[in-house]
């Protein structure tokens, strides 16, 4: 009879040792949420955010819980949204710019969660910020426009006017500059990121104005359809887009988000999370360009390729003087590249030769 | 200026300004027979997707078109048989048709915005298209261009020259004497609000199949609310419908190329002009003469018809 007691207390706390000894490895997952601007399915900028869950996934499997909001629109409403991702996970990833005083209000009062904002600049205790150098690629992708307009007029669909959004059309038309001398920027502020119906009428208005290769700022697939129809070309923003026109695509400009979510959800994990400030390029892989197109001549093909190189080794920075502002006053003398801060993360002027107006 | 640019312009405006031509249309007659439907935004939604699904699978413009109406009345009929049937608040089942449309649509849509279609052209009638300025103004325009004009003509025509337009306008203005006089209130404004829905659903199909060949979540971007005013805007007459879906257009299309033509107007005051330009006439309405107001918008608008006899 003891004998029996015995095994089965052996077997009782044999039991419990081995529960607490799986507990203890195979801890609880961490929890992470993210808030998207649009829908997975805008196949650019958001999608490319949720690849880089798939990404996450796919490395941490058990050991991550993930939640997504989609189409959080950037006003009163995000607040509330990321305050409800919160109240229970470990780390909140909101994605777009227009969620930076609603992230770091919020923040304030979940001191124990970690946050991390896209494209912004408030750092707080529990808020880093992330963001990658997409105006690397266009100056990539500037070149390639310059050689292959025939019009001379590039068309440029952009969104808001924030720093992001002018450090590609500065860089872009830099680079286009560089190598065509006449080429010129028709600028059109779309004031959305996603509307295919705005953004397709836009695209429309630059062709008849005689643009003959469109690049965007927004993230819907509508504009590369439509230099499709009109047998012009085209840039992919944020993500592949040769699909939606096979003819027009020439390269798409793709942010690579996984292995940073990777990297911040581990240090949460385990607890060696702080607040940082990364602002990552073709240097650091956040930024790739897709295939380029066969539809570019060898030379082009070839020069797209060095460009790229050149930054991925880190040898050029798209903003190298000489450069004067729009009003002609000098920005930057012969060889010098300006500060992270404050000329280029605030950046709120457009360069010399640009013709349009800067937006209010 | 060159014609090529100008002709481009007009295209360019009818494009943007036929979805809310059908959407406004339909929510014309639905408001003459007394019924107040918010919900236009989520009939446009899922005629948009059920019109793009069916041209990607099938590649059939006319069957797309179909689905799109269907697709528009099925969910219309859920608004009728809220409001019709079970009495509910007329507005309070707009809102929530609106919601469940676009909810609905972007489930249904998941893995359909990686794919595109092939446009509905426009018509090409050997000789007449050919014409030099003409040619593109009167008859370069896409089949549906046309088809939203007639859709307007019909309105009225039905609305102003038959005998069921004039009972539903009765009914619209005074569902109880309607009623009391033998006329089937019940039947007339669902059969009103299924027409509702069957435009806003070509209209959502515009956005998706003449306008840009792809599916994108809420890619309706509040017109359908744009119609909504727009019927306000027309003070329930059908001719007005086009007038004012002309000047939305127009100035979504002029403020795009004011830019592009660096004509110096905060581009932000622009995007404004429509919405302005609504609150504006709804002002001018109410200012104006009070008796022709009073005389075209329906008494019984968004009252719910409850009979006890």
């Amino acid at each position: 009879m003891s004998n029996r007691k015995l095994t089965s207390i052996l077997k009782f706390s044999l039991l419990s040792a081995i529960l607490a000894f799986t507990s203890s490895v195979f801890a609880d997952p961490t929890k992470a949420a993210f808030v998207y601007v649009g829908p997975i399915g805008d196949m650019g900028w958001t999608y490319q955010h949720h690849q880089g869950v798939e990404y996450v996934k796919s490395h941490m499997g058990d050991d991550v819980e993930i939640t997504y909001v989609e189409s959080v629109p950037e006003g009163a409403d995000a607040e509330r949204v990321i305050e409800n991702l919160a109240r229970d996970n470990d780390i909140v990833f909101t994605t777009s710019f227009g969620y930076m005083n609603p992230t770091v209000k919020v923040a304030k009062r979940y001191p124990d969660v970690k946050f991390e904002h896209a494209t912004g600049y408030m750092l707080a205790d529990n808020v880093s910020v992330y963001s990658a150098r997409f105006y690397e690629n266009r100056h990539v992708i500037g070149k390639i426009a310059g050689r292959m307009t025939e019009s001379n007029i590039v068309g440029y669909i952009a969104s808001y006017p924030i720093p992001e959004v002018i450090r590609g059309i500065n860089s872009a038309f830099l680079a286009a500059r560089s190598v065509n001398p006449d080429v010129q920027f028709k600028i059109i502020w779309a004031y959305t990121w996603f509307d295919p119906g705005k953004e397709a009428d836009a695209a429309n208005a630059l062709i008849a104005q005689g643009a003959d290769v469109l690049m965007q700022h927004t993230d819907s697939t509508a504009i590369m359809t439509i230099a499709e129809e009109k047998g012009i070309y085209a840039f992919g923003q944020a993500s592949d887009m040769s699909a939606f026109g096979p003819n027009a695509h020439l390269t798409s400009i793709i942010d690579i988000w996984g292995p940073y979510y990777l990297k911040r959800i581990i240090a949460a994990r385990y607890g060696t999370w702080e607040s940082t400030d990364t602002f990552g390029g073709a240097e650091e892989g956040m930024l790739v360009l897709s295939s380029l197109s066969d539809k570019l001549p060898a030379d082009v093909k070839e020069e797209a390729e060095k460009t790229f190189d050149d930054l991925v080794n880190g040898n050029v920075d798209p903003f190298t003087g000489p450069i004067n502002k729009q009003d002609g006053s000098p920005w930057l003398a012969e060889g010098e590249t300006p500060p992270m801060f404050p000329d280029v993360i605030t950046m709120d002027f457009y360069v010399e030769g640009i013709d349009s107006k800067y937006p209010d | 200026m060159n014609e090529g640019l100008i002709i481009d312009i007009i295209i360019g405006i009818s494009i943007a300004s036929v979805p809310l031509i059908f959407a406004s249309i339909g929510e014309l007659l639905v408001e003459r027979s007394g019924v107040l439907n918010l919900g236009v935004e989520g009939m446009m939604i899922v005629g948009a997707l059920a019109g793009f699904v069916v041209q990607f699978h099938s590649g059939n413009a006319f069957l797309a078109l179909l689905a799109a109406i269907l697709a528009g009345m099925a969910i219309a009929s859920i608004f009728a048989f809220l409001t019709q049937i079970l009495l509910t608040n007329h507005v309070a089942t707009g809102l929530s048709l609106t919601l469940f449309g676009l909810g609905i649509a972007a489930f249904v849509g998941r893995g359909y915005s990686e794919v595109r279609i092939e446009l509905i052209s426009a018509i090409h009638i050997p000789f007449l298209s050919d014409l030099p300025i003409v040619g593109p103004l009167l008859f370069g325009y896409n089949p549906l261009v046309y088809l939203a004009i007639f859709m307007v003509f019909l309105v009225w025509w039905f609305l102003f020259k038959t005998k069921q337009g004039l009972i539903l306008r009765a009914i619209g203005d005074n569902h109880d004497a309607a009623h009391a006089i033998g006329h089937n209130v019940v039947r007339y404004r669902v059969l009103a609000i299924l027409f509702g829905g069957a435009m806003a659903g070509i209209g959502g199909a515009f956005l998706s199949l003449v306008q840009v060949p792809i599916w994108g979540e809420d890619m309706t971007a509040g017109r359908g609310w744009i119609a909504l005013g727009l019927v306000v805007f027309s003070s329930w007459q059908p001719f007005k419908v086009i007038l004012g879906a002309l000047i939305f257009g127009g100035i979504t299309i002029l403020q795009l190329h004011a830019q592009g033509f660096d004509i110096r107007i905060s581009a932000q005051y622009l995007s404004m002009l429509p919405y302005l330009a609504t609150i504006a006439i709804l002002v001018s309405l109410r200012m104006g003469d009070k008796s022709k107001t009073n005389r075209t918008m329906p008494n019984c608008l968004g009252r719910i018809f409850h009979s006890t006899t």
